[in-house]
């Protein structure tokens, strides 16, 4: 049975006033200092491998190395969800989420087999970023290449 | 015998024989903790997978309800069993070694009603003795099927409902029991145009205001 459209706002109203809910402000506080101490931690890491003679690229390629490898092994401990839980954002933005969101469905879906189980849902999470990221980068290939053409942007073009 | 428009009020005696509850740790910690049967402090109920944990978790519950009524398994003459996962797997191998005819249901949360409903009616239509009826949830089973893997760190919502690790079976019998089945008024599916996934539990409320309580009698 499916409720009339007045019932239905009724019940909307209802269930807005009865669920609970995280406290926004309190939790952006948490994400907001957890990633700040992320970001930290790769700064150091990107100043550490600098002052040892490694470029300014390299350097930067090291530090996303050790963030993805630390947010994999953390997972694997089965301590990233305990931090996700705290940390929401704070975690989940910067590479680190994403490395998680890799590495979790690899984990839960290893019995089902090396190629039906991780090889088919290795991506089920972190898929839609890989294909619209693809996508807008691709669109946005094509504005700079109209915009260079029309002269609008200076360079590229030989 | 039809009553009112939905409901059935029955002429045969259908009886609770008895009932037994598995459940897992997080449940056992719980309020109803002290009410289960057997809480099993391990998740994977010594199994490999999540799917074998929650199958034997329903066999688990399954036999300790034949066991309770003091018959043998031989004694039963259909089951009626379900759970929440695709081609109600866990079941299927749960039940399997219990050697008996089965109908398998698939009603979500509503399984464990529905195999109770379907099971008194039959057993008022006299097909035998004997009637199990079984549903388990398994909290890994449910997150992989339906949300995310256990490993992906995420912020649930405080709505966000939490599928029981559990199983419950209940031998309806024809001749002996501490509780009697009268009637039945199965429920129909309301629909309040609730869309958030995480919220559950408001999705699934109005169901409650709407399907008749069991005609049961305590005797």
């Amino acid at each position: 049975m499916k409720a009339t459209e007045q019932e239905e706002k009724e019940y909307e109203q209802y269930i807005k006033q009865v669920t609970p809910t995280h406290n926004t402000f309190w939790n952006a506080c948490k994400a907001f200092v957890t990633g700040g101490f992320i970001c930290l931690i790769g700064e150091f890491s990107n100043q550490m491998f600098m002052k040892n003679g490694v470029s300014k690229e390299e350097a930067a390629a090291w530090t996303l190395v050790i963030l993805i490898a630390a947010a994999v092994l953390l997972t694997g401990l089965n301590l990233f969800c305990k931090i996700a839980k705290f940390a929401g954002a704070g975690v989940l933005v910067p590479i680190t989420g994403f490395a998680n969101s890799v590495v979790a469905p690899a984990i839960e879906y290893k019995k089902e087999g090396q190629v039906f189980g991780i090889g088919v849902k290795i991506f089920t999470i972190s898929g839609p970023v890989i294909l619209y990221g693809i996508v807008v980068s691709w669109f946005l290939g094509i504005i700079y290449y109209i915009l260079q053409l029309t002269g609008l942007i200076s360079g590229g073009i030989s | 015998m039809r009553q009112g428009k939905y409901s059935q009020k029955f002429e045969n005696s259908v009886y609770i024989t008895s009932a037994a509850s598995v459940a897992g740790k997080k449940e056992g910690e719980g309020p109803l903790g002290t009410l289960f049967d057997y809480v099993e402090e391990d998740s994977q109920f010594g199994q490999d997978n999540w799917e074998a944990a929650e199958s034997q978790m329903q066999k688990q519950a399954a036999e300790m309800a034949i066991q309770k009524a003091g018959i043998s398994k031989g004694q039963v003459q259909y089951l009626l069993g379900g759970d929440l996962l695709g081609q109600n797997i866990a079941t299927s191998f749960g039940v399997m070694d219990l050697d008996l005819p089965v109908f398998g249901l698939y009603g979500a949360c509503s399984t464990m009603g529905e195999s109770l409903v379907l099971g008194s009616m039959l057993m008022d239509g006299g097909v035998g003795d004997y009637i199990l009826c079984v549903t388990s949830s398994h909290f890994a089973t449910a997150e992989k099927q339906f949300r995310y893997p256990l490993e992906y760190g995420n912020q649930r919502p405080q709505s966000a409902t939490w599928t029981v690790t559990g199983s419950g079976a209940v031998l309806l019998g024809n001749q002996n029991g501490s509780v009697k089945v009268t009637g039945v008024t199965p429920g129909k599916i309301v629909d309040f145009g609730v869309r958030d996934s995480m919220n559950m539990g408001a999705a699934m409320a109005p169901a409650n205001g709407i399907i008749g309580p069991f005609c049961l009698q305590r005797i």
